[in-house]
């Protein structure tokens, strides 16, 4: 069964009815103890602020059981908010960027702002949204059957950029190419929301049930 | 990079046709020293420099969309009424013409980028049946989409967002109350937080008066932004209400204003080219999409794909909303697609 962590974080109903709509089993956990031998693969949405996201999930209790779950060695999916709070650290709603908010750290890596100004006024919109497609770096199961350079659906202002580049498996050009999609051992992770990206993100989501 | 992909960029690099009316403005200018003078086109020194510019801005956005192939979004948009969509919509083999779940499967079979549900529902007490429809659409359409619509206070916009609508999109509320943009944005995230923005060309004389009107309540009360090359006697007016009541505020201005307090996206109506279908009012998309750095929807007055052309490529319009061309089959999402495509703008083909 496929468990959805509820941390307040936006409405996963979406992502549960996609792995539905695939024929998966898909459970809300509102409750980290609602874990059990029962969930076999985990997700990690989210959509909002890094800084809010961490504090729900310290709140509620959530940092040691993912934790947890990541070293058992079974499936775990972040997307969009829920892959950059798998990093180090954010700048989002940061003091000073010598002071980046601190994430889950289970990949090494921050959490960077786009820079709109760095391309001259007004060029590189921020916040990144819409379509934009895969360069896939790495022939992984996640991507297959995925038609070549995949357009999914993006909505974010702030991108991951790993430490280590061999946990990235797909990038996508905005402005510059940046890590959307990465995988670390089991641990899978998407900017893009796969669940809203009509049949190329459901096919997806289907290769992670299958893992 | 593919082939396909390079050569559908090299084509708008070396074609300068949007650059001819501006050359032409500038050429015309009068005064100055007459370079050259070829058919109707004279160049005068004092504008040679600005042309080179124009060029080399040209150049640079295109080297720019090199590197980011995001592609423009075609978005049609849904009137729907107590939880009924009205107006119409005419698919071949669509069984309910009225049931806003079974439209956005067929738009979404059909591949379109995104979805605009605007509830015109007069009533406030009603609002049950909007959450209900949005939770149906969030459970099985996997699209994104945006519902927006008699939202008043931040109650409304998180019971929509906890129905399943990833976007909301705020209109005449955030006229009145300018801090649920602010609160949307910070509850939910500046990319949940759309703003409709929906301006009127209006004479400056009563504009100022309206104007003056919010200045003495110590309201935000800008001095208008003409767009370039615009006469400043006319001045784009913010009207609420479905366009019948205007505000006195500047539609430039206040879209800036607006994003500094958090919209991450502008839907712009034009009320002049709203229903008209002669194509979209490129002055007044030109003037905002310029001025702001967060994404702008182009909406209000197409007629045909050709008009989703000219407002993406001639304006920094990002998507394109359209109605009734999609609506009535006129067009369909993939033949608009395909004339963009052939065209040289970026958009998704495959789904």
């Amino acid at each position: 069964m496929i468990g959805i962590i509820d941390y307040g974080m936006g409405n996963l109903r979406s992502v549960q009815k996609a792995f539905e709509s695939l024929g998966s089993q898909a459970t809300i956990l509102t409750t980290p103890d609602m874990i059990d031998a029962q969930v076999s693969h985990l997700v990690l949405p989210g959509v909002g602020a890094f800084g809010d996201g961490m504090t729900h999930l310290r709140d509620r209790g959530w940092i040691d059981p993912i934790n947890d779950f990541y070293k058992s060695g079974k499936p775990m999916l972040g997307i969009c908010l829920g892959m950059q709070l798998l990093m180090d650290s954010s700048e989002e709603d940061a003091p000073s960027r010598d002071q980046p908010i601190p994430g889950l750290g289970m990949v090494k890596g921050t959490v960077m702002l786009f820079a709109g100004d760095a391309y001259g006024p007004g060029k590189l919109k921020v916040p990144h949204m819409g379509w934009n497609s895969l360069n896939i770096q790495q022939d992984v199961s996640l991507f297959a059957d995925a038609p070549e350079n995949p357009h999914v659906y993006f909505v974010h202002g702030y991108y991951c950029s790993p430490a280590d580049s061999n946990v990235i498996i797909a990038t996508t050009d905005y402005g510059s190419p940046f890590c959307s999609s990465l995988k670390q051992d089991n641990l899978w992770a998407t900017q893009f929301h796969p669940e809203k990206s009509q049949r190329v993100g459901l096919k997806m989501l289907e290769n992670f049930a299958a893992c | 990079m593919q082939f396909h992909t390079l050569f559908s960029k090299a084509v708008p690099l070396l074609w300068y046709g949007s650059h001819v009316d501006k050359c032409e403005k500038l050429t015309r200018a009068p005064g100055g020293t007459r370079l050259c003078e070829a058919s109707s086109i004279v160049v005068y020194k004092s504008s040679l420099l600005q042309i080179l510019r124009l060029v080399a801005c040209e150049v640079w956005d295109h080297l720019l969309h090199f590197v980011t192939l995001l592609t423009h979004r075609i978005i049609p948009c849904l009137d729907v009424k107590a939880g009924r969509v009205v107006k119409g919509v005419n698919f071949l083999g669509l069984r309910d013409a009225g049931d806003p779940v079974e439209i956005a499967r067929q738009y979404d079979e059909a591949g379109a980028d995104e979805l605009v549900f605007l509830d015109i529902t007069a009533s406030h007490e009603k609002r049950d049946i909007v959450y209900d429809m949005v939770r149906k659409v969030a459970e099985q359409c996997f699209m994104p989409f945006t519902v927006g619509g008699g939202i008043r206070t931040i109650d409304d916009v998180t019971a929509l967002v906890q129905a399943g609508a990833e976007k909301v999109s705020i209109n005449t509320a955030a006229v009145v109350t300018p801090e649920i943009v602010r609160q949307t944005a910070q509850r939910f995230g500046r990319c949940a937080t759309v703003v409709n923005i929906d301006p009127k060309r209006v004479p400056r004389d009563g504009f100022e008066e309206r104007r003056a009107e919010r200045e003495k309540q110590g309201l935000f009360a800008p001095h208008a932004v003409i767009p370039d090359g615009q006469p400043d006697d006319i001045v784009f007016e913010i009207h609420v209400h479905g366009g019948r009541t205007p505000t006195g505020i500047d539609a430039i201005a206040w879209a800036q204003y607006i994003v500094e307090l958090g919209a991450g996206e502008i839907v712009l109506t034009s009320m002049d080219a709203d229903g008209v279908k002669t194509g979209y009012d490129l002055v007044i998309t030109g003037g905002v999409s310029s001025a702001i750095d967060v994404p702008v929807v182009a909406s209000g007055g197409c007629g045909s794909p050709e008009h989703i052309r000219q407002v993406l490529t001639e304006t920094d319009a990002d998507a394109a909303l359209a109605a009734s061309i999609f609506h009535y089959g006129e067009y369909s999402i993939q033949e608009t697609k395909q004339y963009l495509h052939e065209h040289g703008v970026p958009v998704r083909l495959t789904h």
